[in-house]
């Protein structure tokens, strides 16, 4: 099949989402830009111009609210933020209106917005621009939040994005931006609350969103040097989360360890150690581990940078220890940030 | 000018119909039925009403937490307004919303919010949509002056004038946000519609005790907006006669005077507005007991109607979630 890079899925994902349907309409800080939010809404302005793709002033809440009433009269905007922590300027309209619109107004109305929002990392981009907030919107019930790892996923969630009625939250770690895959050329919806199965093993589970998905893969490889077979699950969405293949695989491997790109403290990964526990505690053959960023906001300097986020070897050795298993894990691998230098 | 008869009596008898019905809510409101923090929307009748009646069908309307006037003078079903009061199946937001969030997106009331300012960017939404679509509409944003404090009355105000979008501020200034006076809260030196002037736009201040006065202002606004000229603003000042939340009369807690509201009291949009209908013969003392009368059978019967509807059931909780 043919091969596409995340950012590239996105970008023809949005376009022929507008082809589509020209209700669809793109703004944000800089979406028309000569960047074009890392090259993914060049093609949609270069294609249908300024009336449907536009600069915004800097609002974040107000503008949340402005697609909400958009949304309302049959629009459907995507908002988008270059990084998500900017998100949070907009945290009132996103969870105590977008999220609760179609239950507090009594299922008269609904307002589908979709809200692409980008994850930092790397270059000593810091505390404000290396967090994911998958966890914090997830928490709300109403909205959709999904995070894929997969340039394939991307695009297909941007599809069921554009064509559903919830409010949808796309988080897109930019350490995916240039990771490439299979992505199909017709408009395939990935649905949300469907997880994937990246890779499928006996020995013990890993669930990673993200792009810790795809760094679980990269552990799974690690662990096969040791003879260690491992699935990893890809949940694609947070919200709704696809409990069900989580607990099939857990009920195979009898082992758990969760990855994540933010913290443990009432986040994802403590979400999926409280299924296990809860829904699949009698196919547990050890207890759970969490393998996600220390406890602090993101470091900037390099070597405190380096130390932060979750990395393949950290994976493979939560696995081994889970299993109790005595494996030498041969070598280190590429820190998939490692050659970013922006832009940002 | 004076304003066409048929249009003045239209006006007096929704103000009156919506007094009746605030009234008869605040007085039933003790029995402990109407489970939901209700804010009465007494003595400010006049600027929901004027407003919207210089409105066409068609366009729409977003409202705060003091949102039963809009929304009924906009058009909205009082059964349902009742029913969503009373915790019924049958309200406006099947008894998941509450007073503070009514809506009737069939008359265009859109949707009200118990969040300060939250709605003002959400009408500005609706008047993008509108522009994008070359259509006559427009969007109404009534907020109180508590809302101009806020960060999303300044980002959204910037947003319409740049964008140059069809939609009417309506700012209902009754001087209270909660317990706080206004002089705390702002600047007093530049009141809000100049403030507002600062943005580019055109901004007036209005008594909006005086339902002609707003009226006459709103088709002026509503006219500039429709022929493509961008946002408008107006200050209304007004005054809310029962407490903050809740169906009583608060002047004994000490933080504004008896003679405070004796004085907003004696300038009554209703008693206003009665006056000038009965100097211009536009209607008879007679009318005025009928309509009165008219409207308080209505909303009695209304209240049995829907206390007499069947409460939401529990195994439905999670419907419309998604």
């Amino acid at each position: 099949m043919r091969q596409l890079k995340y950012w590239q899925a996105i970008s023809e994902g949005l376009v022929q989402s507008m082809a589509a349907d020209p209700s669809i309409f793109i703004a944000g800080a800089g979406v028309d830009d000569p960047r074009g939010i890392f090259g993914t809404t060049l093609e949609a302005h270069k294609r249908y111009g300024g009336e449907r793709v536009f600069d915004i002033p800097n609002c974040e809440n107000a503008f949340t609210g402005i697609a909400i009433g958009a949304a309302l009269m049959g629009k459907r905007p995507v908002v988008v933020h270059a990084r998500n922590d900017f998100m949070l300027l907009a945290a009132d309209q996103i969870l105590n209106l977008a999220a609760k619109w179609k239950y507090m107004f009594g299922r008269r109305t609904s307002v589908p917005i979709l809200i692409r929002a980008i994850v930092g990392r790397g270059w000593g981009q810091g505390a404000t621009h290396s967090q994911s907030l998958h966890s914090v919107i997830g928490h709300f019930p109403g909205i959709y939040v999904a995070a894929p790892a997969f340039p394939a996923d991307v695009k297909g969630l941007i599809v069921s994005a554009l064509r559903g009625s919830t409010p949808v939250v796309l988080l897109e770690n930019r350490a995916c931006y240039d990771l490439e895959g299979d992505v199909p050329e017709e408009m395939i919806e990935v649905p949300f609350g469907k997880a994937c199965v990246v890779r499928e093993g006996t020995d013990i589970t890993v669930v990673g969103g993200s792009l810790m998905a795809y760094e679980a893969f990269r552990a799974a490889n690690l662990l096969a040097q040791c003879g260690i077979s491992t699935e990893v699950i890809d949940p694609r969405s947070i919200r709704p989360l696809d409990c069900e293949t989580i607990l099939t695989s857990i009920r195979k491997t009898g082992h758990l360890v969760v990855a994540d790109t933010s913290w443990s403290l009432y986040g994802f990964s403590a979400e999926i150690a409280a299924l296990a526990a809860e829904s699949g505690w009698n196919d547990l053959k050890a207890p759970v581990r969490r393998v996600t960023p220390p406890d602090c906001p993101a470091p900037v300097s390099k070597v405190l940078e380096d130390s932060f986020h979750p990395t393949p070897m950290l994976i493979a050795k939560a696995c081994l220890s889970v299993l109790k298993a005595e494996g030498v894990l041969q070598k280190s691998m590429r820190d998939v940030q490692e050659r970013f230098q922006g832009p940002y | 000018m004076d304003i066409p008869q048929e249009k003045l009596v239209v006006m007096l008898r929704s103000m009156i119909r919506i007094r009746c019905i605030e009234e008869t809510l605040a007085k039933r409101y003790p029995e402990g039925e109407m489970r939901t923090p209700t804010h009465f929307s007494t003595g400010q009748e006049a600027v929901a009403v004027g407003v919207c009646s210089a409105l066409r069908p068609d366009d729409v309307i977003y409202s705060g937490h003091r949102c039963h006037a809009h929304y009924l003078a906009k058009g909205g079903s009082l059964l349902r307004m009742v029913g969503e009061l009373y915790g019924r199946e049958i309200g406006c937001a099947r008894g998941r919303g509450g007073s503070v969030h009514l809506n009737a997106p069939e008359v265009g009331m859109m949707a009200s919010s118990a969040i300060m300012g939250q709605t003002i960017a959400v009408a500005v939404g609706s008047a993008l949509s509108f522009a994008m679509d070359w259509l006559e509409r427009i969007s109404v944003s009534f907020f109180g002056d508590g809302c101009v404090e806020e960060g999303i009355f300044h980002e959204s105000l910037n947003f319409a004038v740049v964008k140059k979008l069809p939609v009417l501020f309506v700012c209902e200034n009754n001087f209270y946000s909660v317990h706080s006076p206004i002089h705390a809260r702002q600047p007093q030196a530049l009141p809000i519609y100049k403030r507002a002037q600062s943005y580019q736009l055109p901004a007036e201040q209005h008594d909006g005790n005086d339902v002609e006065a707003v009226y006459q202002a709103a088709k002026e606004a509503v006219d500039h907006i429709r022929r493509g000229n961008g946002p408008y603003f107006l200050e209304c000042t007004t005054y809310r006669w029962r407490e903050h939340v809740g169906p009583l009369f608060d002047t004994g807690q000490g933080y504004r005077s008896k003679q405070e509201l004796d004085y907003w009291m004696e300038r009554c949009p209703i008693k206003r507005a009665s006056e000038v209908a009965l100097k211009r013969a536009a209607c008879t003392k007679t009318d005025l007991q009928r309509w009165q009368k008219e409207f308080e059978q209505e909303v009695s019967g209304i209240i049995e109607l829907v206390r007499n509807s069947p409460f939401p059931t529990v195994e439905n909780m999670l419907e419309g979630v998604y």
